[in-house]
């Protein structure tokens, strides 16, 4: 369970997130909605420890920790990026397998196996070997998908899964997102859709923009 | 006709070696020392960024022709200490320092075009700092100076002629030399023929390169 405890973050004298606590239950799904502006993707990139909070505490199993120094073996959170951050010069392939090979210390045949099985998975094996410019948005946001699950995290933060894709695909992400609840990770979702966080969520939490 | 050049030929291709000798370190010395010192520009620590900028502005902002000068006639008569270097080495040294100062730039230029979210993709799946830069940033903005690069290059050929100034026998002082003794200009035609093909060596090479780097976009 990650609980999060008056967490205070702000930008240039403007609070960002006041005094914002939380709970994600293992296993759930949360999503984080609200107009743009409020907030949403800093909480994100706080719990990723993208940035740093300026008061407030982060729990995890009845444990403190600091995502921004989280040491880098314990990484416990994936981000699916917005516009996904895939490495260009890589492979699907190396994508997945490069941090598991370079902080897990895998073998690259171990590390090689589990992203086969992820690749599968997710519907992506035939496109091990391509390279991202190749792949639709929707496969590679699932590339985005597989990077971050090799690294076996506890949680997967996703910002705004279906702003970069077809209107189409935002079932498909609906049902992806749902899929993974299986296999027992929890995830975040950040999202200004709302039709598309009742569908998906166990728990939602609104943020408005603080009022001056 | 055939006969003289024949004759000279030997003295231009050991002319040669040595600037092929000249070319080849500075290129192997200065490319890594060019990322090393854009990356340190680009540092948080604010007096190494400072002293870099400096260097990069004195460097770029006088000849290499008074560099070299400075290097192997200057340092050996500075007040406190002396620094005495031979020919070759200082032809080096000065070149190292020039051509690093060239390439920083380049590569700085090539590490701002990667986009902060290359770095925190690095950053989330736990990648460290250098990691980032070595797997990540670094095969990426090879890609991307691959012409600039190109250019200096070619032009470092051409300037390796430049050491001349400090009595190194590289080929255009063969050239020189051969000119000036036999009063015909025949030696210097041949000095510029073999420059192109050094230089048409070094396009095709280049052009090489980037064939290789397009197989992503």
């Amino acid at each position: 369970m990650l609980k999060l405890e008056n967490i205070t973050k702000s930008f240039n004298g403007t609070t960002i997130l006041n005094n914002l606590s939380l709970e994600v239950k293992d296993n759930a799904i949360l999503s984080i909605v609200g107009p743009s502006g409020a907030g949403k993707t800093t909480l994100l990139r706080s719990i990723a420890g993208l940035d740093r909070v300026d008061s407030g505490k982060f729990i995890l199993d009845d444990k403190p920790f600091d995502p921004a120094e989280a040491s880098d073996t314990e990484r416990i959170i994936g981000v699916v990026f917005q516009d996904f951050n895939l490495f260009p010069h890589l492979t699907v392939m190396e994508n997945v397998t490069l941090a598991p090979t370079m902080v897990l210390k895998q073998s690259k045949q171990q590390a090689t196996d589990n992203a086969k099985k992820l690749l599968e998975q997710l519907e992506l094996s035939s496109h091990a070997d391509q390279y991202p410019f190749e792949l639709s948005g929707g496969q590679k946001q699932r590339v985005a998908i597989a990077r971050a699950l090799a690294m076996q995290p506890k949680i997967l933060c996703y910002d705004e899964p279906t702003s970069a894709l077809d209107p189409s695909l935002r079932d498909a992400v609906a049902d992806l997102i749902l899929g993974l609840k299986k296999t027992g990770i929890t995830q975040i979702v950040v999202t200004h859709d709302p039709d598309f966080a009742k569908k998906i969520s166990d728990q939602l939490l609104e943020v408005k923009p603080i009022n001056k | 006709m055939l006969h003289y050049i024949s004759e000279i030929l030997p003295s231009l291709l050991s002319g040669t070696v040595m600037t092929l000798k000249v070319f080849f370190w500075t290129l192997v010395a200065s490319l890594p020392l060019g990322i090393l010192v854009s990356l340190g520009r680009n540092s948080k620590f604010k007096p190494l960024s400072w002293i870099l900028s400096f260097y990069i502005w004195v460097m770029r902002g006088t000849p290499l022709l008074l560099q070299l000068i400075f290097v192997f006639y200057g340092l050996p008569n500075m007040p406190f200490f002396h620094i005495v270097f031979e020919r070759y080495d200082a032809a080096l040294f000065a070149f190292i320092l020039n051509y690093t100062a060239y390439f920083a730039e380049i590569f700085r230029g090539g590490f701002g075009a990667i986009g902060k979210g290359q770095f925190e993709g690095a950053q989330v799946l736990g990648l460290n700092y250098w990691q980032t830069i070595r797997k990540i940033v670094v095969p990426q903005v090879v890609k991307i100076v691959l012409p600039s690069i190109g250019n200096e290059v070619i032009n470092l050929i051409k300037d390796s002629s430049l050491v001349y100034v400090i009595g190194l026998g590289d080929l255009l002082r063969a050239g020189n030399i051969a000119s000036s003794r036999d009063v015909t200009l025949l030696p210097l035609v041949l000095v510029g023929v073999i420059y192109l093909l050094l230089t048409l060596v070094c396009t095709w090479a280049l052009k090489y390169l980037e064939k290789h780097y397009s197989y992503y976009r």
